[in-house]
């Protein structure tokens, strides 16, 4: 059934990375995914695998979510690791045909792998342990200063948190509309490209329909609400960083620091 | 015969998972060629689930559902003729309409079934005439009616595929008063002429005891009760134990005969005037 379909991966908890402040969660993250590609040896790859694997067990989600993320892009991962098998330089190893694996391709092949699966893991990690709410709210934090540029960040904001908050209502709404027009013998499953997609008309008009209408209740009761827009508006739930969040920074900085110097002083191995 | 006979009917959610949840519990039961069923039970009570496994919606978890005698699972790829079969109106049906027209609307069902153009639009135009649409109606988009209207529009696309059995859900919920006395009345005159098999659901006891020949209580998933609804109601305090009431007309004669006066049960206000009238005529004397 359509209800089934995993969405809104936030899986409550109370983990140190649950409690960490979300700004500080997103731009540490986006830190480590850079740094994964800044590494260029296999001394700071690791460095950077051990870290992913210790911000993976202190976000205390348990194992199996991550391994399903990882299900979904698995094909990706092989495919191009695959692929860059066969590029890069160094010695033959092996040689089939025409084609020849070289050291360089092994390692390049390696470190594609590494990267992809690390960067999927960091951004789950991300997206368990933060509820979108704060999500959102981070990120209207964070895009504070394009004000400058007359950049509309709360209502981006805003637009971000009602799409979130509506999804499983329209998910559910998806679902009654599906059983009602099967309950008058709609056929969804047979027929050829132009039959299916005509065969969705009788969902996708009453889910537009039903769209406009809760969007203008919304409005309403927005509006009820004396909501104005942002300016001069506060927040119930003020975002704080605390001493947590200075260690964790520290942490990441420290690691990042570790890959650059590992850079200029051991010879790199990507090709 | 019996249309549809649930035997040791069970419903799982989510089963397999650690968030599955019985809906339905093995419930047993048969309901006979032209009867009307009142469909009653507190909310989340699994009255909504059991309805949807009638018309192979939903595939029973446990045990089977069979339409005159055939178990609607035997083939599950003609499951889509269960359905024309067992019509189902789901709750606030009017946000599934989609065409252009009423009466294309009301034509998705009958012409779903194969019949020729012609064909479900004569049996559109007899499933309007039901509800009370006139032919005024037939040409205005379904999006310009109000909601009472659209409602009707709705049901009539289901009643237009001549289902031998009929399930209604809350089909009288957010209607003003009026509106739901000329949809129940429509529902009731629809029933005695096709003679087929009705069940509603609903949560005001006044409607299922103005229409209902039996009625089933669901009750924390299992059928608490299935018989006649005047049996049903005189059950008063069992059913107020389950979240659920008699309707207010039969509380009122229950407590003047507890009262000692001698007055029979009434399930609707002329059923009450008749026990009540000879009474005053008399100038009331209690037993």
């Amino acid at each position: 059934m359509i209800r089934d379909i995993a969405l809104g991966q936030y899986i409550p908890g109370d983990s140190l990375v649950h409690r960490l402040d979300p700004r500080v969660k997103i731009v540490l993250i986006f830190l480590f995914i850079v740094f994964l590609f800044v590494a260029q040896n296999f001394v700071s790859l690791l460095l950077l695998v051990i870290s992913v694997v210790v911000s993976i067990s202190l976000s205390g989600v348990p194992l199996r979510h991550y391994l399903k993320s990882i299900k979904a892009i698995l094909f990706i991962v092989l495919f191009t690791s695959v692929l860059n098998l066969f590029y890069g330089g160094g010695e033959t190893l092996l040689k089939i045909g025409f084609m020849e694996i070289k050291s360089g391709g092994v390692s390049n092949a390696v470190f594609i792998t590494v990267r992809i699966i690390s960067l999927i893991l960091l951004s789950a990690v991300l997206t368990f342990t933060t509820s979108p709410t704060s999500l959102t709210d981070a990120i209207e934090r964070l895009m504070k200063p394009l004000k400058v540029f007359h950049v509309k960040v709360h209502e981006i904001a805003m637009m971000m948190t009602i799409a979130l908050r509506f999804v499983p209502t329209l998910l559910e709404e998806t679902d009654k509309i599906m059983s009602a027009q099967k309950a008058r013998g709609a056929d969804m499953e047979s027929g050829g490209f132009a039959q299916r997609a005509r065969a969705l008309l009788p969902i996708l008009i009453p889910l537009f329909v039903s769209s406009f209408r809760r969007a203008y209740d919304l409005a309403m009761a927005m509006e009820c609400r004396c909501y104005h827009g942002g300016e001069g508006r506060t927040k119930m739930k003020v975002l704080h960083a605390g001493a947590r969040d200075a260690v964790a920074s520290v942490v990441v900085v420290l690691i990042c620091a570790a890959v650059v110097v590992s850079n200029i002083f051991l010879p790199g191995v990507l090709s | 015969m019996a249309v549809i006979e649930l035997k040791n009917l069970t419903y799982t959610y989510g089963e397999g998972t650690p968030f599955c949840k019985k809906a339905v519990d093995n419930v047993s039961l048969s309901i006979e060629q032209g009867e009307f069923i009142g469909v009653i039970g507190h909310t989340g009570s699994g009255k909504s689930t059991l309805i949807q496994t009638l018309n192979g919606l939903l595939r029973p978890t446990g045990g089977q559902v069979l339409l005159n005698g055939k178990d609607i699972w035997a083939e599950p790829k003609k499951i889509r003729e269960v359905r024309f079969r067992v019509g189902m109106v789901f709750q606030y049906p009017e946000h599934q309409l989609f065409e252009e027209t009423v009466l294309g609307d009301i034509a998705f069902g009958p012409g779903n079934m194969g019949l020729s153009q012609e064909e479900a639009l004569k049996r559109a135009r007899e499933a309007a005439k039901f509800v009370g649409l006139s032919e005024d109606f037939y040409e205005k988009s379904p999006f310009e009616l109000s909601g009472g209207e659209k409602r009707r529009v709705a049901i009539a696309g289901v009643i237009a595929m001549d289902p031998d059995v009929l399930v209604l859900d809350e089909p009288t919920a957010g209607l003003d008063p009026q509106g739901r006395d000329v949809l129940l009345a429509q529902i009731t005159s629809y029933h005695k002429t096709r003679g087929n098999t009705v069940l509603l659901v609903s949560h005001s006891m006044e409607d299922i005891a103005r229409t209902a020949d039996r009625i089933l209580v669901m009750n924390s998933s299992h059928a608490a009760m299935f018989g006649p609804t005047k049996e049903v109601f005189a059950r008063g305090p069992e059913l107020e134990q389950m979240g659920l009431r008699v309707p207010q007309i039969t509380k009122i004669l229950a407590s003047l005969r507890e009262r000692g006066w001698p007055v029979g049960t009434a399930l609707t206000m002329e059923e009450a005037v008749r026990e009540l009238l000879p009474l005053l005529e008399k100038g009331g004397v209690r037993s």
